[in-house]
């Protein structure tokens, strides 16, 4: 399967992922799942799943089936090049520690 | 291509990452390698807890068209939605281990999995909306919020977004009985009376003494069960004692009592037998509860397939795109 | 109060009602007690589908939309008691069947989940246009509790509208039983639009702009629902119109159940508090 949970024909109705992006939020965030016939249906009871305590401004859905991993098997190679990078972090930078505003 | 010996290399690679996830308290997520165990664990685990929400519906439920108040009626109508919608998230979570929910479904109606036995006692007065608010709820809030650490991510992730719901499911039962209690002589005495039924049934939802319970400690090496059952247990008395002080309400239990050395309330023994009893299916209401769900599930079997009828030809991919109409 | 992730909103309630001063006139009390009937029974209903829904997900939707008519009413009822000094829980659990004064559509039972859409279908139609017209009352508290409730059935309009597309035209059964639902609900339509007596005393005593006339409504629900129908492969049945009479607390045999289940607790212990 190309992701996790994708049940593609085999269920009544096909899985989806729910992300929300909240009024203070910059980005979506993954909300969970739900079972929807369709597209239409599966916006609407994301809402109701997802919503009932404001929590959100725009949801996506996204078919299960549609999702494409990064393959952990392959985890070492993809995440290896930040590894040993960490002049990428301003911590790195210990002269500046006690320098007001940098 | 890989040799034999090249193939157990990897096997041994897969299993210390899992066990390097395990060890440093990070996440295990649905495509990483797991024990096949683990995985079977899991499974079960979670959808016994998805079964336990949903079964959890009906005794409830079974008060919101009499709610005494309108006030009241619209909080039991919405905890129980919490509760359809927690069954949702763990399903989900279980879903990414590889088992579908209509085969969850199937094994719930055809009684092939468990759920919370607690649900298998039924709800005569309307004092009981309290007694599992603050008794039942209580104990599952005790047992689900070191499971937002679980090992598995999506089952420490859907754990935590029903921790944030579960708090009000609490309150809004103690609130009950603290309404009834402050209420009529006849309120009073069914406040009473209903916390004498749920109380020790509500400890037993720990499960038995840990030296009856086997799966434990696997379960705890694998980072899925992060206290012992008598652990959560004590604590949950512990919690409960000063709360039924607040209530007014006597724990229907002579032996409770504060033991200084040890810096907790003794309790006394639980009847172990009656918790067996509604396990292997002779509880108050075992047969009725699944049998509503079948038939709910078998009722709107003609609903489902039209939609998704409707979808297949409405939303139907074409050549590998997607065309809506 | 303040449980986490706690939302403060400015949206009415009847909870913000009850604290206020306000004091309802006797004759929108009048008028607001027969819409909050109307909202109470539906929403009693639909609360009816909770453990019994065709999929969980629906049983979400539906607990949803009947929280929000349970919303509405509890809003017309307590605004309503402010009149006589009667709280929403004195109207709705220790009034009798006669002095309901519902619609009869909202009373009918569920069937099955077919019928439930067919009802939703025509009474949300039927309240996006009453709840838009009420908005612009000139009594402010019947204008707010619109206001919040016009977003809301808008939503559940739209609900019945996908399902009732989906039933049509999903299996044959399901087209089957979608035009089973209509034909047991459609003779009650006419009665949503007949002239209500409370809107019509408020009128008559020269309260102009309170109330909604619905019988200015019909059109654009002619307008809207019939070819709704038509394009989810049904047919608008042709059936006489329903005697009703909810207004005048005449109802069908199913109210009279309905009442003694939602009241029999609250009766056995008059006078308590919950």
């Amino acid at each position: 399967m190309t992701t996790p949970g994708d049940s593609g024909a085999r269920e009544t109705w096909p899985l989806w992922e729910v992300f929300i992006r909240s009024s203070r939020g910059l980005s979506h965030v993954h909300a969970g799942s739900l079972h929807a016939p369709d597209e239409t249906m599966a916006v609407r009871n994301a809402r109701d799943l997802y919503t009932r305590r404001a929590e959100g401004v725009s949801i996506w859905v996204v078919r299960a089936s549609d999702i494409t991993t990064s393959d952990p098997d392959a985890r070492g190679e993809f995440f290896e090049s930040p590894q040993g990078k960490e002049f990428r972090h301003a911590t790195y930078y210990s002269e500046s520690e006690s320098v007001p505003h940098l | 291509m890989t040799t034999v010996a090249e193939g157990v290399a990897d096997l041994t690679a897969e299993e210390a990452e899992f066990e390097r996830l395990i060890d440093a308290d990070s996440r295990v997520e649905p495509r990483d390698w797991m024990p096949d165990a683990y995985r079977k664990t899991l499974i079960r685990q979670i959808s016994q807890h998805a079964h336990s929400e949903i079964i959890g519906m009906q005794p409830e439920g079974n008060w919101i068209t009499r709610a005494p108040s309108l006030k009241r009626k619209a909080i039991l109508m919405a905890k129980v939605q919490d509760e359809a919608g927690h069954g949702l998230y763990l399903y989900s979570a279980a879903q990414t281990l590889g088992i579908d929910r209509d085969e969850m479904f199937e094994q719930l109606i055809t009684g092939k999995a468990k759920y919370s036995s607690i649900f298998n006692y039924t709800t005569p007065t309307w004092a009981d909306m309290g007694s599992i608010g603050w008794l039942v709820d209580g104990a599952a809030i005790c047992n689900q919020v070191p499971l937002c650490r679980a090992s598995y991510g999506p089952y420490g992730r859907a754990m935590t977004r029903i921790c944030k719901e579960e708090s009000f499911h609490q309150r809004q039962g103690f609130e009950i009985l603290l309404q009834l209690m402050r209420g009529t002589p006849e309120q009073q005495r069914m406040a009473q009376e209903s916390v004498n039924r749920w109380y020790a049934p509500a400890l037993m939802m720990f499960g038995p003494p840990d030296e009856d319970s086997p799966n434990s400690k696997q379960s705890m090496a694998w980072k899925i069960k992060r206290f012992s059952n008598d652990d959560l247990r004590q604590r949950f008395v512990d919690m409960l004692v000063p709360q039924a002080e607040v209530l007014g309400i006597t724990l229907p239990d002579p032996d409770l009592k504060w033991n200084e050395e040890r810096g907790h309330y003794d309790f006394g023994e639980l009847d172990w037998s009656e918790f067996y009893e509604v396990l292997a299916g002779r509880g108050q209401a075992n047969a009725v509860r699944v049998a509503k769900r079948k038939k709910a599930h078998e009722d709107g079997a003609w609903v489902r397939e039209a939609a998704r009828a409707y979808a297949d030809r409405e939303f139907a991919v074409r050549d590998g795109e997607r065309v809506a109409s | 109060m303040n449980h986490s992730n706690h939302v403060v909103s400015s949206a009415i309630t009847a909870e913000k009602i009850a604290d206020s001063s306000v004091v309802a006139p006797d004759a929108h009390a009048e008028y607001a007690l027969a819409l909050g009937d109307d909202a109470l029974v539906l929403a009693h209903r639909l609360g009816e589908w909770i453990t019994n829904a065709p999929e969980l997900e629906e049983d979400v939707a539906l607990g949803n939309i009947g929280l929000d008519l349970l919303g509405h009413a509890r809003s017309f009822l307590t605004y309503a008691g402010s009149a006589w000094n009667r709280s929403e829980d004195d109207l709705a659990y220790f009034r009798d069947e006669a002095q309901f004064r519902s619609r009869q559509i909202f009373e009918l039972p569920n069937g099955d989940f077919a019928q439930t859409i067919a009802r939703q279908l025509i009474v949300s139609a039927y309240f996006v246009e009453l709840y838009r017209a009420l908005a612009e009352s000139s009594d402010e508290t019947l204008a707010a509790i619109a206001a919040k409730a016009s977003k809301e059935v808008a939503y559940h309009l739209d609900h019945s509208v996908q399902w009732l597309q989906r039933l049509g035209l999903g299996t044959d059964y399901s087209r089957e039983r979608m035009q089973a639902g209509l034909v047991v609900m459609w003779p009650f339509v006419d009665e949503l639009f007949r002239a209500d007596p409370f809107a019509e005393a408020l009128e008559s005593a020269g309260q102009h702009g309170v109330a909604v006339d619905v019988t200015a409504l019909r059109p654009a629900f002619d307008a809207l629902v019939p070819r709704l129908v038509v394009d989810a492969g049904l047919e608008v049945p042709e059936l006489p119109a329903a005697r009703g009479g909810g207004r005048g607390g005449i109802h069908s045999e199913a109210l009279g159940p309905m009442l003694a289940e939602i009241q029999v607790l609250a009766r056995a212990h008059p006078g308590a508090t919950w």
